[in-house]
């Protein structure tokens, strides 16, 4: 606990620990669907809640088959004897395993597409020679704001009469607009420190536009550009809306296929997915905490 | 000496002869075609993916040409008609001969349901006089009524006016419990069949509900947050944003099973001793579960942006106000508090544009009244495909978004939006 200040009254006293005991709870609020999703996912019965069992940490109470459920779903001989067979079988039938193909495919070819239209964007829009420059951030932004529902029922139309839906390129599409403004974002935010003179001092020793953006303007924006491309992920990789809308069952994607498991038939599979999708986000969160204190040591900043 | 004096009369010229001022001009209109050029792929890409799709949609919202393209000869009738004298021989052979070809080509079935969304219930009126259309005589006047005596009815006829116009308003009144009628405009629709005016105060209601909440809750976290030694706040702050990193489907799962009669709160709860086994709190599939759910997701939203103003706040000047004889409480809310305003007013705006076009969390746990506009929305697209009136619906929705979008780029400014 922080040291108080010796003229701290009793009733300041008793302040401090209850403001920070609902602090406290709140911090609970917040991370307590993680905390519940994780030890339910090894719950051995087929429900959603603690059994006598599990609070009495028997480990009869708890297993895995859930995690092999993921594997297991969809498949056409699940009881088949473990070989090559069996693994190819599940890559090319199970339910799960078709929604994480999916979603990765589509995520990362979203992720590319954003990413490069993102950064070359807002490296323009961060010249002051722009014209209409709020303007045009404004709408570029606007996906971030507009309700998916809109988004997506718009898209489902449109993309309809141009055959694009029920395609993977209407849903890359979809989610690569979708991305674009966190891309837009954290690049303009690494671009707002950058130093031009910089710039110019490479123009001074002879270097020409392209050296001087590969060599001197990339290595400084890149933690940016990662970063803006992780957010441009999560978003593709966690969006159901617009694959609601735009999807045949054959793009399902992993929040797709757990909107039908929540909705249809519930069964702690879900929160086995859930479980490795909490490990994803830390997993990312971790790389861009990293590349945070990167860019911060590359501008100069220490973190005190 | 001469020279100096002629000089300054003459243009001052680059190295190539040009004026210096022709050559800072092109160069000025080379480096901003430079940074359009850059712009202009994404651009041109969010155009074509987003924002004419969106106009596409809305489009239909004002217009519909459903009936005039299957019943042309009867739409040019109606279009002639004054909708309030009594129908003539000639518009009954119209609508005969369209009902025949109609039912031939197999689009009478779209041509009832526009008509039945202007008027309900006359839905299989068309579809059983179609089937009828062929062996119909004249006069048809009287062999039409005679298959049903609701041809006799002049509100049909009006409705049908009124749909044989492409360019309508009639879904905007729908979707604002309103009818609109040849004689009279804009009606209000029957009490009881008014709903959507509801839904648009309760998403309103809800979405206001969400914001209070995540400022109840945001507010003191981001205290603690700004206030602590940077260490403990980058850990503290983890608890933050690994929620805001966690799928949204993933954390509605989670607050399932946490809220459901069988789920983690109510088991304690009966443990504790607070309720009975059997009158356990039905905290999900209604309105509460959506606020709980929605308060957690976009809780966030509104800490982020209160911790960055907060953090820019010198603690000297709580100091100083404590020094000068304020009370910690008066401080507080004298100093403190104004200084955050723009926090409160940036974490507000985004927390209620994003909670008023919520989908997924209603959808999952709403149940019956915890669902938003947006569920209707998404019931007119897939359920009951009157796209117009959703598109309407969705107009009305978009407009008031970007109302907000518009206060918040006046106020902060989207160049300020920040992310973790």
């Amino acid at each position: 606990m922080a040291k108080l200040p010796p003229y701290t009254s009793t009733g300041e006293y008793i302040w401090h620990y209850v403001y920070r005991s609902i602090c406290g709870l709140i911090f609970l609020f917040l991370i307590m669907p993680i905390i519940v999703v994780l030890p339910l996912s090894f719950n051995v019965e087929p429900y959603f809640s603690f059994t006598k069992g599990m609070l009495n940490f028997d480990p009869a109470a708890y297993s895995l088959r859930w995690y092999e459920d993921i594997l297991r779903n969809g498949m056409k001989a699940p009881d088949a004897p473990f070989d090559w067979a069996w693994l190819a079988d599940t890559w090319n039938n199970g339910q799960w395993i078709r929604a994480i193909r999916n979603s990765f495919f589509i995520g990362i070819c979203a992720t590319l597409l954003s990413t490069a239209l993102g950064t070359l964007a807002a490296i323009g829009l961060s010249r002051s020679e722009m014209p209409y420059r709020r303007l045009v951030m404004s709408i570029l932004i606007s996906p971030m704001i507009v309700p998916l529902i809109i988004t997506a029922a718009g898209m489902f139309y449109f993309y309809s009469q141009v055959h694009l839906s029920q395609t993977y390129l209407g849903v890359i599409m979809a989610h690569a607009v979708l991305g674009t403004p966190f891309v837009i974002i954290t690049v303009t935010a690494t671009l707002v420190g950058f130093d031009k003179s910089l710039v110019r001092a490479s123009q001074s020793l002879g270097a020409g536009a392209v050296t001087t953006f590969r060599k001197v303007q990339m290595p400084l924006i890149i933690p940016g550009v990662i970063s803006g491309g992780l957010f441009a992920f999560i978003t593709s990789f966690d969006e159901v809306v617009a694959v609601l809308f735009l999807a045949s069952p054959e793009q399902r994607t992993i929040p797709r296929q757990m909107w039908s498991g929540i909705r249809e038939q519930i069964s702690p599979t879900i929160l086995a997915v859930a479980t490795l999708l909490v490990i994803l986000s830390i997993i990312l969160l971790t790389v861009l905490e990293l590349l945070r204190r990167r860019s911060e040591r590359l501008r100069g900043i220490t973190s005190s | 000496m001469a020279d100096s004096q002629t000089a300054p009369l003459e243009p001052i010229t680059a190295a190539d002869g040009t004026p210096l001022k022709k050559k800072l001009a092109q160069a000025l209109f080379r480096s901003r075609v430079r940074a359009v050029s850059l712009v202009v792929p994404l651009f041109a890409f969010v155009m074509a993916s987003f924002v004419i799709p969106i106009f596409a949609l809305m489009w239909q919202g004002v217009y519909n040409d459903r009936f005039s393209s299957h019943m042309p000869n009867l739409t040019e009738q109606l279009t002639m008609w004054d909708g309030l004298t009594e129908p003539n021989e000639i518009m009954y052979g119209a609508l005969v001969a369209d009902l025949t070809t109609a039912r031939a080509n197999r689009t009478i079935g779209r041509v009832a349901t526009r008509v039945n969304q202007e008027y309900p219930g006359t839905r299989s009126l068309f579809t059983s006089t179609a089937r009828k259309a062929k062996k119909l005589k004249p006069p048809f006047k009287e062999s039409v009524i005679k298959t049903n005596k609701k041809w006799d009815n002049i509100e049909v006829w009006q409705a049908m006016k009124i749909t044989s116009q492409d360019l309508t308003p009639g879904f905007y009144a729908t979707a604002l419990d309103g009818r609109y009628t040849v004689d009279q405009g804009f009606v209000r629709q029957d009490e009881n069949r008014q709903i959507y005016v509801k839904l648009f105060w309760r998403t309103m209601l809800i979405s206001a509900t969400v914001m209070g909440l995540c400022l109840l809750l945001g507010y003191p976290v981001a205290y603690l947050l700004a206030t602590l030694p940077l260490r403990t706040s980058n850990l503290l702050m983890i608890m933050v944003l690994l929620p805001f990193w966690t799928s949204l489907l993933v954390r509605t799962t989670a607050w399932i099973a946490i809220l459901q009669s069988q789920g983690v709160i109510n088991d304690l709860m009966v443990y504790i001793g607070i309720t009975a086994d059997d009158a356990r709190f039905s905290l999900i599939y209604n309105m509460t579960g959506t606020i709980i759910a929605m308060t957690h997701i976009l809780l966030p939203f509104m800490i982020l942006p209160l911790y960055s103003v907060m953090k820019t706040i010198p603690p000297s000047y709580m100091r100083a106000a404590r020094s000068l004889g304020a009370t910690p409480t008066m401080a507080f809310i004298k100093v403190y508090m104004p200084q955050t305003i723009p926090g409160i007013g940036a974490g507000g705006l985004l927390v209620f544009i994003l909670a008023i076009g919520y989908y997924i969390t209603p959808a999952l746990v709403g149940g019956q009244d915890g669902q938003l506009i947006s569920n209707m929305i998404a019931y007119h697209m897939q359920k009951s495909l009157n796209w117009s009136l959703a598109a309407a619906l969705g107009g009305i929705l978009l407009a008031g978004v970007l109302v907000l979008y518009w206060a918040y780029d006046k106020v902060i400014g989207i160049d300020n939006m920040k992310l973790g």
